[in-house]
């Protein structure tokens, strides 16, 4: 069955496969289909804005490997949709900073504690304000001192790890990142001195926008064996930390952007913000280092500020535990193997608000979840339910290893701002126990949970396609936002 | 002289209009400045001067904004007002005023300045630019 959906000027053909795979049929210009992975009701919402667009332009792209792929939190972007994944052939293929984003390596990182439901209730609400008087968020001046460029261009290269060797954290923390933290194709000599100068006072701050740091409970646990491997236990506490590479990372991608508009011209782009240089060429190589050093910036940020909340937990409770369960990347282009017609291969994999889900045995997981596959962390909007899920071998046949980030926005900021109270928001999270503390009201109206899409909805697809299984359900206790 | 906020699903679209060319690229800056401060008022302490390039005004447009990122990040200053700006081909020089940034409590970031749906026109009323901030 075939639906005409009309997006601004732009009439696209959908067909629907199977109950949650649509299929944008290749047509002119297109290398490959489009394929986005959602329910009737999520397509509905996905066809109200330009993501089928950005998702037919994709296609279009040299050297895209088998489809152009949206996530079911898929919305409009600038360049690839938000929820956007392509996979590029290492000869043919690009790389575009469009297709990972502004905000590079924007990701999450949950701390499970053993700390019970009960006792958090009764602390949260001042733990929640010493976590925001800690944590620097909202914009701008983060610390008061920065640091020096050798210590910025060590942090570029090392990650996380620059942050286990200050001593904020221990190594233990390395084994559950994605890339332990540290991509080490990194060299900081390719990143812009100006994006260096944005960074230096940035480094364990949060950030604005939709960053959060979240104390949630574990509300429900769907696969109890993978969930005792992650150390997820019902009526326990996990604290969710949401945040990226903050100025630097943005800078990198405008710096790349223009760089590679000055090299190749814009002029036969479908889009203006689908720059990109061939992977193999000299500046595909540099973005992908400059990128890399964003990526361990944004690492390093979440270790650090991870560090903090480890310190304030232990002066509410001193003989708690802890442990990371993992840290996940949502803005990303990485070189990966995948099977391409039937053959082990390495390809450039872009994932623009999407998270890799890699199923058991894949050598990228540490040992320690190799069994039973990677963990997958999919945050809902203020005021919802936050999943943990499990990667999958389905995945890395149906999206290239990859599910949903999150629940993916559906009203406009500025329609937000009109139509919600920031106060409103918060008495509404309040009345469901929720503590909140933010830098502004009208930060709060912007991130309401009306906003967003129905996380549940995107969790079920995943969940039903297989592209990620679920492991826990996380409910919000206290939010602190930028 | 003017600039108005449109719909967009996840980010910030504005539209700036001017009888020149310096004064859509001065209104896009102000357009700019409402996004990042909402409306709090900032002291014009400070001066800067800004140089940049471009190959087409599209181009130019942008190099100018992120600029103002730049000065935020690195240099802790917010803008309050242009004093002057000059288009030259496309060469823009500027003289920009504002403050230091902790002397306000400002909470809305904007990540970058996108070529998504962007453009410089010059119209029957004069000039005007579309511009979408990642935020």
């Amino acid at each position: 069955m075939g639906i005409t959906s009309s997006i601004g000027c732009v009439k696209m053909e959908i067909k629907k496969i199977s109950e949650y795979e649509w299929e944008i049929p290749k047509t002119d210009g297109m290398n490959v289909p489009g394929k986005i992975y959602a329910s009737e009701k999520l397509i509905a919402l996905i066809k109200q804005d330009k993501s089928l667009e950005q998702v037919s332009n994709v296609a279009k792209l040299p050297g895209i490997i088998n489809a152009s792929i949206a996530m079911p939190d898929a919305h409009q972007g600038y360049g690839f949709s938000i929820g956007g994944v392509a996979a590029f052939d290492m000869e043919k293929g690009i790389i575009t900073p469009g297709g990972v984003g502004f905000d590079i390596n924007c990701g999450v990182r949950i701390l499970a504690t053993d700390i019970s439901v009960e006792d958090m209730i009764a602390k949260k609400k001042e733990l929640l304000h010493d976590l925001f008087r800690t944590i620097p968020s909202g914009v701008g001046r983060g610390h008061k001192e920065k640091l020096s460029f050798e210590e910025l261009e060590a942090v570029l290269k090392k990650g996380a790890k620059w942050a286990i060797e200050k001593g904020f954290g221990n190594e233990e923390d390395l084994n559950r990142c994605e890339e332990y933290g540290n991509i080490v194709e990194a060299n900081p000599a390719d990143v812009s001195q100006k994006a260096k100068s944005r960074g230096l006072g940035q480094l364990g701050t949060m950030g604005a926008g939709n960053h959060f740091l979240e104390i949630q409970s574990v509300e429900e646990i769907f696969d109890s064996n993978v969930a005792e491997v992650f150390g997820v236990e019902k009526g326990k506490v996990v604290i969710m930390i949401h945040c990226g590479s903050r100025g630097l990372g943005h800078q990198v991608a405008s710096d790349f952007i223009r760089e590679m508009e000055n090299k190749y011209g814009h002029e036969n782009l479908p889009d203006r913000e689908l720059i990109n240089a061939p992977i193999n060429s000299e500046l595909g190589k540099k973005y992908l280092s400059a990128m890399n050093c964003a990526v361990n910036f944004a690492f390093c940020n979440r270790q650090i500020i991870m560090h903090h909340v480890r310190e304030v937990l232990k002066r509410y409770f001193p003989e708690s535990k802890n442990h990371l369960v993992y840290d996940v990347c949502h803005n990303i282009a990485k070189i990966e193997e995948h099977s391409v017609d039937g053959e082990m291969k390495k390809v450039c994999v872009h994932r623009k608000g999407a998270t890799r889900s890699f199923g058991p045995g894949r050598k990228e997981i540490p040992e320690v979840y190799r069994e039973v596959g990677q963990p997958v962390i999919i945050p809902g909007s203020m005021g919802t339910f936050s999943y943990l899920l499990v990667g999958t071998k389905k995945a890395e046949e149906l999206s290239f290893g990859s599910t949903a980030h999150g629940a993916g926005r559906v009203m406009s900021r500025s329609q937000a701002m009109r139509e919600i109270k920031g106060e409103d928001v918060k008495k509404e999270l309040c009345d469901c126990g929720i503590d909140l503390e933010a830098g502004s009201l009208k930060g709060i109206a912007e991130e309401a949970p009306a906003v967003y899409k129905d996380i549940d909805e995107v969790i079920k697809v995943s969940d039903g396609l297989g592209l990620a299984k679920k492991v826990a359900k996380f409910k919000p206790l206290a939010v602190m936002k930028g | 002289m003017t600039y108005e906020f449109l719909e967009h699903t996840a980010d910030i679209k504005f539209v700036a209009r001017g009888k020149s060319k310096e004064e859509v690229f001065k209104e896009s800056a102000m357009a700019l400045k409402e996004t990042m401060t909402k409306g709090i008022e900032i002291k014009k302490i400070e001066e800067k001067d800004i140089a940049v390039e471009g190959k087409d005004y599209e181009s130019l447009l942008r190099n100018f904004l992120e600029e103002f990122l730049f000065l935020f990040d690195a240099e802790d200053f917010i803008l309050s007002d242009i004093s002057e700006i000059l288009i030259d081909g496309f060469k823009l020089m500027a003289t920009v005023k504002g403050d230091i940034i902790d002397n306000y409590k400002l909470t809305n970031d904007v990540k970058a300045i996108t070529y998504n749906e962007m453009y410089v026109k010059e119209t029957d009323k004069g000039w005007e630019s579309q511009v979408v901030l990642d935020v």
